[in-house]
């Protein structure tokens, strides 16, 4: 498998009037292409830092950030993020606001409008193509936020705790969705959650970062001999709790 | 749902609601007819004093000549000096108001400004503004837009500034410019802060008018009420008062309509 993103001796020190924060320490990993890839670590240890840098939506202090080998600085064409909200726009249609980042980046022509609303016809969304968000429960417009942001193709998707409004019955069911549409459209995942389940459920590696400074405590490999693998059937799998014991006590140390 | 499947307790419920909106509106309706019946029989049995109370039946008659007392020409000048004031006043309180969202500097610099200009009364500048502009239409218009700016401005401002960071955030993880965010985000996100604005200024732009014309006294009703309280023609001063009832009311209803418009082809964009 190929190296598709790799984070190399990442520093990140934010500044106040106040003080001086060092967020991130020394941060090295990488993800392999096709990969389903968690961060999980104890809040305020600079998970979504690290998300947003990757983004390129928030400034380095040190150290490189690789797609497919190449240095990145700026926000990346390859990647796409979505947020814990899934900050809908209120006053367009649901194919309206699927289109947002197309129309933003000066990209909708008749191919890509095609190419997303098949992502909406494919996860049983077409027929709200002209309501408003308003209209639609907590998980469909999780996944019209998912679909807005898969609409650019981007090869890396990040995911910023992206199911933790979502009620527990709900969350289940879009995560359970959301893999599915990830693993068919083949995308590479990097997720940040406070869920250990979610992380053991969905993930082919897991990273623990420590607390703040957030360092690279340990990645875990998560394996399940299971030939049609869910989020669902991952849980009920006997290998989950081994899992689960691991990261949680290594969570725990810290906290 | 169709008619004949509502439920008995709902017709009853809806029927009740009915009637008191009714009854509201009847009772509304009585206590106006009683005040004004009440002021024409004091008057004409003289327990009020109908040449410096003025009486329904002598208002009537004023606002039927109207074109003997010029009427329409002073609502004709007061309506024009009110939508001029409050266009340019809604328009370039908006625009400054992005322009200091804009640029974060600018609007840290004018903040005190901002901050004193809005506590002071108006109306005191309307010597100084005579004397800059002459006492004329144009000062009228200056006094309406000096007192729907400030307002405008801040209200607008403040609005910009809740935009959901989170929205910004998104549109930024698309690589969104400045001008996209504010277009396509933070414009669209205020637009009931700017109805609303909308909504005041009309009202302060006529205050504005009126009390330009208190000051300049060349026409308009505010020259009108001014024109008539000093040569004690108390009937035209009423009269006046109560077509500045009417137009005020006229305008708040266009700008109603104007809402509904901008809501309605937003929402067919
Ligand atoms: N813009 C900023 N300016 C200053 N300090 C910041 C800023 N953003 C984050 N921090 C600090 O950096 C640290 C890491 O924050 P970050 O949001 O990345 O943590 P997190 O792991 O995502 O936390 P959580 O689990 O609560 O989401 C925190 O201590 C936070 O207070
Ligand atoms: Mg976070």
């Amino acid at each position: 498998m190929a190296k598709l993103l790799e984070v190399q001796n990442l520093n990140k020190k934010y500044q106040s009037s106040q003080n001086e924060i060092l967020a991130l320490q020394d941060v090295n990993f990488y993800v392999n292409d096709g990969e389903f890839f968690s961060i999980i670590g104890p809040s305020g240890c600079g998970k979504s830092t690290l998300l947003s840098i990757i983004a390129g939506l928030e400034d380095k202090s040190s150290g490189e950030i690789l797609i497919q080998g190449q240095k990145v600085n700026d926000i990346s064409s390859k990647i796409g993020y979505m947020l814990q909200k899934d900050c809908l726009l209120e006053w367009r249609t649901i194919l309206s606001n699927i289109l947002f980042g197309l129309e933003i980046k000066g990209k909708i022509n008749n191919e890509t409008k095609s190419y997303a609303e098949n992502l909406l016809k494919k996860y049983n969304l077409y027929e709200f193509k002209d309501k408003y968000p308003s209209e639609l429960s907590g998980g469909m417009r999780q996944r019209v936020a998912l679909i807005r942001t898969l609409a650019i193709k981007p090869k890396i998707l990040l995911l910023d705790e992206a199911f933790s409004a979502l009620d527990y019955q709900t969350r289940i069911m879009v995560t359970n969705d959301i893999y599915h549409i990830l693993k068919e459209e083949n995308i590479t995942t990097i997720m940040v959650t406070h869920d250990i389940s979610e992380a053991i459920s969905m993930s082919d590696k897991v990273l623990v970062l420590t607390k703040r400074p957030g360092t690279v405590k340990k990645i875990h490999d998560i394996q399940f001999d299971i030939k049609d693998r869910s989020p669902i059937n991952c849980r009920q799998n006997p290998e989950f709790t081994k899992y689960f014991d691991t990261l949680w006590r290594e969570l725990g140390i810290d906290e | 749902m169709s008619e004949n499947n509502i439920s008995i307790e709902r017709k009853q419920y809806l029927k009740k609601k009915r009637q008191k909106k009714y009854l509201i509106l009847l009772t509304q309706i009585a206590i106006l007819v009683c005040f004004l019946a009440l002021w024409e029989i004091l008057a004409n049995f003289g327990i009020i004093d109908s040449f410096i109370m003025s009486q329904p039946s002598r208002i009537l008659n004023t606002f039927f000549n109207l074109t003997s007392n010029d009427l329409l020409m002073h609502i004709w000048v007061t309506t024009y000096e009110t939508i001029i004031g409050f266009l340019i006043g809604t328009l370039l309180g908006t625009l400054i108001a992005i322009i200091l969202w804009w640029s974060d500097f600018i609007a840290k610099v004018s903040e005190p400004f901002l901050v004193v200009l809005n506590s002071l009364p108006k109306v005191a500048l309307g010597p100084v503004i005579i004397i800059w502009v002459g006492a004329g239409t144009p000062a009228i218009i200056v006094m309406a837009i000096a007192i729907s700016l400030i307002v405008t401005i801040l209200e607008n401002l403040n609005g910009f500034m809740k935009t959901d960071k989170d929205i910004i955030k998104m549109a930024k993880t698309f690589n969104a410019s400045k001008f996209q965010i504010l277009t396509k985000v933070v414009i669209p996100a205020n637009l009931s802060t700017f109805i609303n604005s909308l909504k005041v200024n009309i009202g302060l732009s006529l205050v504005g008018v009126i009390s330009g014309e208190f000051l300049v006294s060349k026409a308009g009703l505010g020259y009108l009420i001014v024109y008539g309280g000093q040569v004690f023609k108390l009937d035209l001063v009423m009269t006046s008062v109560l077509i500045l009832g009417i137009v005020a009311g006229l305008m708040y209803a266009s700008v109603l309509l104007l809402e509904k418009i901008i809501l309605h082809t937003k929402k067919f964009k």
